[in-house]
């Protein structure tokens, strides 16, 4: 069994509530970060801890925090960014629902670091059922006097207020989040100048992941050196992941990150293995942004090592034969998925989610979906494979915002590793006709399948 | 000021410019094409990535190169900072992306189009785009509607520049168009069941660069290039009174603020300017309007018809819908 932290209480009847979660140990960092520390102290501990932002590119939090400008005079922003709609990423809707209280103790702790007097929680606009579980949830907080005017005490005064979105992924994109929750259309700012000088109201502001909010109250319960022996190397302490595909327990799981690929993929304690005894094809290991990898590549890189959970290993390789560990939205498909099928989805979902904003984003997602449809669907010809690595060689880099380089890199990764198999769309368009072809007539690359 | 070296030539330049601007000091073919930014129009830029350099050197200080091409028009330049445009391969070669990318879902309507002969996105395609497209799915299409009653939509033609919604935020009291939804299927729309209505808002058909919003007093009148143009003034309680008269013979068919070689307005004009005196009397006519960008009018005939110049327009004009019209070849087997 690896080290449980966030979900350490998951199973403990009634942890939804303030009063169960209070008896489990709950908002005791309120009490240390409030009554003994200083803000500054804080966010030292959250450097120490080493801990990396949990919502997919890994910046580290303590980091992140020391960039606010706190020379102005202006009010300071925290926001939570609970807008998780990566496909393949439940893992901060699962907190949320299950244990509303660790991010309201976390929001609590980490708005007093940065000196934050009124924080927001950014909510997808489609966990409309979780609405009401964080507002009861702060009310709670507030009658038992951890949020509104000075809190227990210490003259720190913080309002908390969860803002639901509408519905559009991009919204996750930090400072179209913050578009968004000024009022207006959710459209990515240019950078500089980085929130944390110019963010909310023009104010300095963090936004940060659910999962790395709710994993500071921890940091500064056990502090920052001991939380940064867990896990491995410069990938510190512990990391939810949402399994989904063909695996026999998909799931959300908190994993030690250095966790063995393999281990994590086939035992009982996390997957459980590939489903219905079949083979193992290919891993998306961190949400569908990031590169995806063919069995032999995902279970060891490509000096032969086994891969462990942590940013460095699933990166090793760089893009030409490693991926990310992303957002840990963690997409495992057997023998039967089709490669083509599956990128035409994700292309499906950028060229959706576009906000139109910038040329090459706005027309080159469509293209490329376009293009992928037609190859999915037995019209493709052997010159749009280059075509679809060339476009997304045209939108990488040269977007206002990370949505572009998203939906580019799983075109070129898929490419990349399994061009056999556009190639065998486009060679015999009637085998393909039927969605589930692979199902009905696995596609054999010898290159590619390993033994489960 | 600080020093700044584009394509090998140096410049000095306030602190606080970007590099466009310091590009644009400069002058000549240095100068990134820009589509969205405009000068006179507060927050503009960054979004069509037409004026993406390298930055070789980032400053004296940090002489690192930038990782990512950069969007000059809202990059400032730093002391010491190198930039290259047009003597760098992939800043080249992303731009011709980017006209691509721009065309894609663009209508062949260069022929039919009120903007042909003053538009930028022909002007940008000619100079840095490929000789044929590559796209053949089905374009997204909208229909023409009238955003008030001297303004048309051709959504179509629209580059999602963001210009217009910027002269109705700076310089109109009251916002009543904007863009609804995403992606390119993102389009700009009036607030519903409202129509734009304003007396500064004839500049938002100025301000876009290419045949998206046009005068409906004046389309389909005349061809651009048929057409006199005549720098002229009023005296105007409103705005500067400073307009380019449009002219055939002694008939005033349009009225428009003046551009600069960039096709930036500096004195934008008030409505009446634009559309109630069409007529010569109205006006002190200053002399004939000099029109130095690129562009098809830039060749036009003041005095008398220059033939080889027309002829050579108009092939231009047909290799621009030739390249954008799709190779047969693409159906054949492979
Ligand atoms: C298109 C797009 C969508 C994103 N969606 C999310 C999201 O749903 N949740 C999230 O935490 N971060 C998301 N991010 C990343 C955020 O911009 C930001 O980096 C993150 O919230 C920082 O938090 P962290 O440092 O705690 O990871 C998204 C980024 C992009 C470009
Ligand atoms: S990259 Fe895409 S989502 Fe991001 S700003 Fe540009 S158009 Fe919008
Ligand atoms: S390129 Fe310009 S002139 Fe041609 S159709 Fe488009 S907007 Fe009109
Ligand atoms: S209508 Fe014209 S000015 Fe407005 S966004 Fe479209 S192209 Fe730009
Ligand atoms: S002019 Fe710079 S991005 Fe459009």
């Amino acid at each position: 069994m690896g080290r449980k932290l966030l979900l350490k209480d998951i199973n403990v009847p009634g942890i939804k509530s303030f009063e169960v979660y209070r008896k489990q140990g709950g908002y005791a960092s309120v009490e240390k970060a409030l009554k003994t520390m200083s803000p500054d102290a804080v966010v030292e501990e959250v450097k120490k801890s080493g801990l990396r932002g949990r919502g997919g590119a890994g910046f580290p939090t303590g980091m992140k925090w020391s960039f606010i400008d706190k020379k102005s005079e202006k009010p300071r922003y925290l926001i939570c960014n609970a807008d998780e709609s990566e496909p393949g990423t439940f893992k901060d809707r699962f907190l949320m629902e299950y244990i509303p209280h660790a991010l309201i103790e976390g929001m609590i702790v980490s708005s007093f670091a940065l000196g934050a007097k009124t924080s927001y929680i950014y909510m997808r606009g489609e966990f409309r059922w979780i609405f009401p579980i964080l507002e009861k949830a702060i009310e709670e907080a507030r009658a038992a006097g951890f949020l509104g005017k000075n809190i227990l005490g210490s003259g720190y005064d913080l309002e908390l207020y969860v803002h639901s979105g509408a519905g559009a992924y991009i919204c996750g994109e930090e400072t179209a989040q913050i578009e968004s929750l000024e009022g207006k259309r959710g459209n990515p700012r240019n950078k500089p100048p980085f929130p944390a000088i110019v963010g909310l109201y023009g104010c300095p502001t963090v936004v940060n992941n659910v999962e790395s909010i709710a994993a500071v109250p921890h940091i500064l319960n056990m502090g920052g050196d001991e939380y940064a022996k867990i896990g491995i190397g410069k990938s510190t302490g512990t990391k939810l992941i949402s399994a989904s595909g063909h695996i026999n327990k998909p799931g959300v799981y908190e994993i030690e990150l250095g966790l063995p690929v393999e281990e994590f993929l086939n035992s009982d304690e996390y997957c459980g293995g590939v489903w219905k005894g079949r083979k193992l094809k290919a891993v998306i290991p961190g949400g569908s942004s990031v590169p995806i990898l063919p069995a032999d590549l995902f279970l060891k890189n490509a000096k032969g090592e086994a891969r462990l959970m942590s940013y460095e290993s699933l990166a090793d390789g760089g893009f030409a034969s490693g991926s990310m560990l992303g957002s840990g939205g963690f997409i495992v498909m057997d023998e039967t998925a089709c490669i083509v099928r599956n990128l035409w989805t994700f292309a499906r979902f950028y060229h959706h989610e576009s906000c139109g904003q910038c040329s090459p984003c706005r027309e080159g997602t469509g293209w490329m979906e376009k293009v992928l449809h037609r190859i999915e669907h037995g019209h493709g010809h052997m010159h749009d494979i280059d075509l679809l690595v060339d476009v997304a060689k045209k939108i990488e880099g040269n977007t206002i915002c990370p949505l572009g380089d998203a939906a580019a890199w799983p075109v070129a990764s898929a490419i990349r590793h399994f061009r056999e198999e556009f190639e065998y769309h486009i060679k015999y368009p009637e085998k393909v006709m039927n969605p589930k072809h692979f199902e009905i007539e696995p596609f054999r690359s010898e290159k590619n399948l390993v033994m489960a | 000021m600080i020093k700044v070296t584009i394509d090998g030539i140096n410049t000095e330049v306030p602190e606080g410019t970007t590099i466009l601007q310091a590009a644009r000091q400069i002058g000549g073919e240095i100068v990134p094409p820009a589509m969205c930014y405009y000068s006179t129009l507060k927050n503009s830029g960054g979004k069509c990535r037409a004026c993406l350099v390298r930055v070789a050197a980032g400053s004296a200080k940090d002489p690192r190169p930038m990782p990512k091409l950069v969007p000059s028009c809202i990059t400032m330049a730093q002391d010491g900072m190198v930039v290259e445009n047009i003597t760098n391969p992939q800043v080249l070669e992303t731009r011709k992306g980017v006209v691509e990318f721009l065309l894609l879902n663009h209508p062949l309507d260069c022929p039919i189009c009120d903007q042909a002969g003053e538009c930028d996105l022909q002007n940008f395609a000619y100079e840095h785009g490929m000789a044929k497209t590559r796209y053949e799915e089905e374009r997204r299409t909208f229909d023409p509607i009238d955003i008030g009653d001297k303004i048309k939509l051709h959504m179509n033609r629209c580059i999602l520049c963001y210009r217009c919604t910027y002269v109705a935020d700076q310089l109109t009291d009251n916002r009543v168009h904007g863009v609804i939804n995403r992606g390119d299927h993102a389009e700009i729309s009036t607030y519903i069941e409202k129509a734009v209505d304003n007396e500064f808002s004839g500049n938002m058909i100025d301000v876009c660069p290419v045949g998206a919003l046009t005068d409906k007093t004046f389309r389909f009148k005349q061809r651009v290039w048929f057409t006199k143009p005549l720098d002229a003034h009023r005296d105007c309680p409103k705005c500067s009174g400073k307009v380019v008269l449009w002219t055939k013979g002694n008939d005033v068919l349009r009225v428009t603020a003046r551009k600069d070689q960039y096709g930036e307005v500096k004195e934008f004009i008030c409505n009446e300017c634009r559309y109630d005196h069409k007529d010569m009397s109205h006006w002190t006519v200053e002399g004939p309007r000099h029109i130095d960008r690129g562009s098809v009018i830039s060749q036009n005939h003041y005095e008398k018809v220059d033939l080889v110049k027309l002829k050579k327009d108009v092939e231009r004009q047909l290799k621009f819908q030739e390249g954008k019209r799709l190779e047969q070849t693409n159906n054949s087997a492979e």
